[in-house]
């Protein structure tokens, strides 16, 4: 990890401390966990109106040459997307484990492919993906642009305002277009359950484009911890807690993510495993009462025994009540399935749950 | 309920501490408070319970994180505000008045006034 002498900073950093952001060190950057308002409001603000997240340390780039080649290293479909679309795709270890989670984009008449990946593997990740793709294609490195999203119900409305006709997008959809006169990329996605953009542009434009933002009357700045309530309420894993190199996309429940001619082929790294049975499975988990239940905490059948690990838990201010996500044995991973999550010595009645915990709003 | 500062003391864990004869009350100050951020549970001791200075008494719980709450003096749990577990914000809201935690029967009185008084906190809060 990084030192706080050596700690990056977004194009946004200043106008962080402007707006009295409480700075942290995240995936080796000094990131903004919160505003004045505070982590319950800016979380409740974008599921009613809409936030603005600087998502700048993400890793961004592009990838030139045979990009079908990514499929070496992803069980996405690849070949399969369209012109215009964005995907998930799990990005693989030789043994078919998780060794991250990214969005790619077949932009509208280019045969180059947008790639964002997460902040902290981001190095990792490229050097990784360029090896595996040697020789086939070429991936070039972009992580001096800025990434804002734009997130809420009423996101939409405002982006439209500064990029007319944006909101013709629809969910996954992505596009080059102008915000407030930058050139921009941005896809119709988010990681908080809203409806909502993702906005890449150059790090010149950031400061005057989120300013621009931040000016509409609908709009509040949101911090990395909001950010953490609002995906762990709409279900979406966090790599690195979530999802890591211990985990294959089966036991991940990502198996949506692998394309149907990817299973159907099993052309891709740890394919037998992933497509056999799993002794454990991600789930979600709604404890009983108030109490939160952290990531760590164990998970008991009800006779006692152990029988998984909370990976993400925490409040959910939507749900107004605590909420977690982790792995059970696949026994017990059923919806219904009464279970204790033993924190602070003591039992505390939770039952597995489906996710997300609060319906998604995508604009599909 | 706006005490002395003669009557006041504080930790270096941000815990405050009030004595009205034999009975203390506790609760965390408004600079742990804010540090917290919003608070969304709060886990109380039982009457009878008896705590040690600097020892585990209770658990508050922000957005974010599960922190302890230690007893700045050792004693007997008496009572603990209930009020706390339908309304956890009351923490947020007046850390130092409705916000407090439970109410301690001192074992030794002297573990008090060694604490810091108001103006010692002032600067140790400054210090940070």
């Amino acid at each position: 990890m990084n030192t706080a002498d050596t700690l990056l900073r977004t194009p946004l950093y200043a106008l962080h401390l402007e707006l009295g952001a409480k700075m942290v060190p995240f995936a080796g950057y000094e990131m903004p966990v919160q505003y004045p308002a505070g982590v319950l409001k800016e979380h409740l603000h974008t599921r009613e109106k809409a936030g603005l997240f600087d998502v700048s340390h993400m890793g961004q780039g592009f990838l030139a040459g045979d990009t079908a080649a990514l499929e070496r290293v992803t069980p996405a479909d690849v070949t399969g997307l369209k012109d215009g679309m964005q995907r998930y795709g799990l990005l693989l270890t030789d043994e078919g484990t998780i060794k991250d989670d990214f969005m790619f984009s077949r932009l509208a008449g280019e045969a180059d492919m947008y790639l964002v990946v997460n902040a902290d593997t981001k190095v990792g990740d490229f050097a990784y993906i360029s090896e595996k793709l040697k020789g086939a294609a070429t991936l070039t490195r972009r992580f001096d642009r800025a990434l804002l999203a734009l997130q809420g119900p009423l996101a939409a409305d405002v982006l439209e305002r500064h990029s007319p006709g944006i909101s013709a997008l629809t969910f996954m959809q992505v596009r080059r277009a102008t915000v407030a006169g930058a050139p921009a990329i941005i896809s119709r996605t988010g990681y908080t359950g809203e409806d909502g953009f993702e906005i890449s542009i150059e790090g010149g434009d950031a400061e005057r484009v989120a300013r621009v933002l931040l000016g509409e009357s609908e709009v509040l700045a949101i911090g990395l911890g909001a950010r953490d309530s609002l995906r762990l309420e709409a279900g979406l894993c966090l790599y690195g807690h979530d999802i890591d190199t211990s985990r294959n996309p089966a036991e991940a429940s990502l198996m949506w993510s692998i394309g149907k001619r990817r299973k159907d082929a099993r052309d891709f790294p740890g394919a037998e495993k992933t497509m056999g049975v799993q002794a454990i499975k991600r789930v979600g988990i709604l404890p009983e009462g108030r109490a939160p239940a952290r990531e760590g905490t164990e998970i008991a059948e009800k006779s006692g025994r152990i029988i998984g690990k909370i990976t993400s838990g925490g409040f959910g201010p939507s749900l107004n009540g605590p909420l977690a996500m982790g792995y059970v044995e696949t026994a017990f991973a059923a919806t219904g399935t009464e279970v204790d999550l033993i924190v602070r010595g003591k039992s505390m009645p939770a039952v597995i749950a489906p996710m997300p915990f609060v319906p998604n709003r995508y604009r599909r | 309920m706006s005490p002395t500062s003669s009557e006041v003391r504080y930790t270096d864990q941000h815990e405050w501490i009030r004595l009205d004869g034999d009975e203390a009350t506790v609760g965390i100050t408004k600079f742990a408070a804010e540090s917290l951020g919003d608070v969304v549970f709060v886990e109380l001791p039982a009457s009878g319970k008896s705590v040690s200075a600097g020892g585990e008494a209770a658990v508050v719980e922000s957005v974010k994180a599960a922190s302890d709450i230690y007893a700045p003096a050792g004693g007997t749990v008496t009572s603990a505000n209930s009020a706390l577990e339908k309304e956890p914000s009351k923490v947020n809201e007046d850390p130092e008045g409705e916000g407090w935690f439970f109410k301690l029967k001192l074992a030794d009185k002297g573990e008090f006034s060694k604490l810091m008084d108001a103006d010692a906190y002032a600067k140790f809060v400054e210090s940070l």
